[in-house]
């Protein structure tokens, strides 16, 4: 059965559209609908409920090395405070999962996968345990808010103290609490935005949510579900998993190959892609120019032969047009090709990703 | 949600509500709030024939595609050209927002009154 997360009665009570996703029950909007809340992220900030998010910790003498050996993204040179992306392979070198990775001391990190790839990530982690390291599963404990938009830091500083936020994006600082309730604040997000997400104890989720909403009242927070998330993450060319990669799909050909050391001597999934060298599979973005608006699974064609498949794909509502993903061939120099929509071939332009980008601040 | 009387309704959530010898289509309030924002639609071209039961249109919001089955069976004799760059107008006013209007009608579905249609949502 589906789990409800600490703030399934605040999005009742907002006129949430509640569906099933990841085992959890999650709004995937709620009254304005999809386009408005993407819109209130682009231009003012929105707040979405993200408890179904994973967190497991793995600490221990040996917990850099494991996760320098379990992950393909190299820990070596990270501060105490900073988070780092990184897909986990398996030893094909398909994504099992892609999650963050906080630094949270010497030899003890928060490792953050996807809601419904969590319990694999976890039976992963064990199966192939390396050395003095312990590994507990705290998703159950925590809960997460994230605030995202051009006035997200106007909003956190309504409530939180300066000095708890962190400054520089993919940065985090855990000293933070209101009323003696701890969370950890991190700069980083789904959107293309500006942004924070705040981990905290799930009993204090629904009061926080509270105060955060209060805080964002004059600077026009809205309270947005899943839609508008996978709106927001495909405008700013982010990949999904299930999506743009999945176990059968490496990272470097999901586009992630910076998150991909190949010059670390050992970790799981290296040999395999190195083997995997000549594919030159890539992902790319589409802009479709004719009538039509491709979803996942499309057919991609180039003067009549399928070269591919779409990944993801919507009608973008910054950006005003229908956007897509795929997976090519590296070597295709036209960019204009098709996409098969339903039983038709329609017009669309393979474009730079990511679709959108945000004005840099200052 | 709001049902108006003077219209029938099919099962798959369309509307229909017969002018003379012409009859007008559209989708219910119940079909685009499920379907949420409509970013684009596809429409037939004047003199196509519907055929009862079939897909005669597609209406895409954010969230998902979704068909328009034709509730008769007839000749299109005027679509609503507005929808195509306006769709959003489905999502203000779904009974303002025809899709198309038909004549020379030879067949229909099994249509539900107002208060029929609204039992017949209960139940979903």
């Amino acid at each position: 059965m589906d789990k409800k997360t600490p703030l399934y009665e605040s999005h009742i009570k907002l006129g949430g559209k509640m569906v099933s996703f990841g085992g959890y029950i999650l709004p995937v909007q709620y009254k304005e609908g999809v386009i408005s809340e993407h819109m209130a992220v682009r231009n003012k900030c929105g707040i979405f409920d993200v408890s179904h998010m994973g967190e497991i910790e793995i600490y221990g003498k040996e917990a850099l090395e494991y996760i320098n050996y379990v992950l393909t993204n190299d820990f070596t040179n990270m501060s105490i405070g900073q988070v780092r992306y990184s897909p986990m392979c398996n030893f094909e070198g398909g994504v099992i999962d892609d999650l963050l990775v906080y630094k949270i001391e010497d030899n003890k990190y928060m490792l953050v996968p996807n809601a419904a790839n969590k319990n694999k990530v976890l039976d992963w982690l064990l199966e192939n345990k390396k050395g003095e390291v312990v590994i507990e599963d705290k998703s159950e404990d925590i809960g997460q808010i994230a605030v995202q938009g051009p006035n997200a830091l106007k909003i956190m500083e309504g409530i939180f103290p300066k000095d708890a936020l962190p400054e520089k994006y993919y940065t985090f600082k855990n000293q933070g609490e209101i009323e003696g309730r701890k969370v950890l604040i991190s700069r980083t997000g789904y959107t293309g935005e500006d942004g924070f997400e705040i981990y905290l104890k799930s009993c204090d989720t629904v009061i926080i949510w509270e105060k955060l909403l209060a805080s964002g009242k004059d600077f026009g927070l809205v309270p947005c579900g899943l839609g508008a998330r996978d709106t927001l993450r495909l405008e700013a060319g982010m990949p999904l998993y299930g999506h743009e990669m999945n176990d059968k799909i490496s990272p470097i050909t999901a586009g992630l190959g910076f998150a991909v050391k190949m010059d670390k001597e050992e970790f799981i999934g290296k040999d395999s892609m190195e083997k995997d060298k000549h594919n030159t599979s890539h992902r790319v973005g589409i802009k479709m120019i004719g009538r039509g608006i491709a979803r996942e699974n499309c057919d991609v064609l180039l003067k009549g032969e399928v070269i591919g498949k779409t990944t993801s794909g919507t009608y973008l509502p910054y950006m005003e047009g229908a956007y897509a993903m795929a997976i090519v061939p590296g070597d295709i120099e036209e960019k204009e090709i098709e996409v098969n929509v339903r039983g038709k071939n329609v017009k669309g332009v393979i474009v730079p990703l990511p679709f959108y980008k945000r004005k840099e601040r200052n | 949600m709001n049902y108006p009387n003077e219209l029938l309704y099919s099962k798959s959530h369309e509307w229909v509500k017969y002018e003379d010898d012409l009859a007008v289509i559209g989708i219910t309030d119940y079909a685009q709030d499920s379907l949420g924002d409509i970013v684009f639609i596809n429409l037939p071209s004047e003199e196509d024939e519907l055929e009862k039961g079939e897909a005669f249109s597609d209406i895409e919001s954010v969230k998902a595609v979704s068909d328009v089955i034709s509730p008769v069976t007839g000749i299109v004799k005027e679509i609503n050209e507005e929808l195509l760059d306006s769709p959003e107008k489905i999502n203000e006013n779904p009974y303002e927002a025809w899709l198309v209007k038909v004549a020379e009608i030879t067949g229909h579905e099994d249509l539900m009154s107002a208060a029929e249609y609204e039992a017949f949502i209960e139940k979903q």
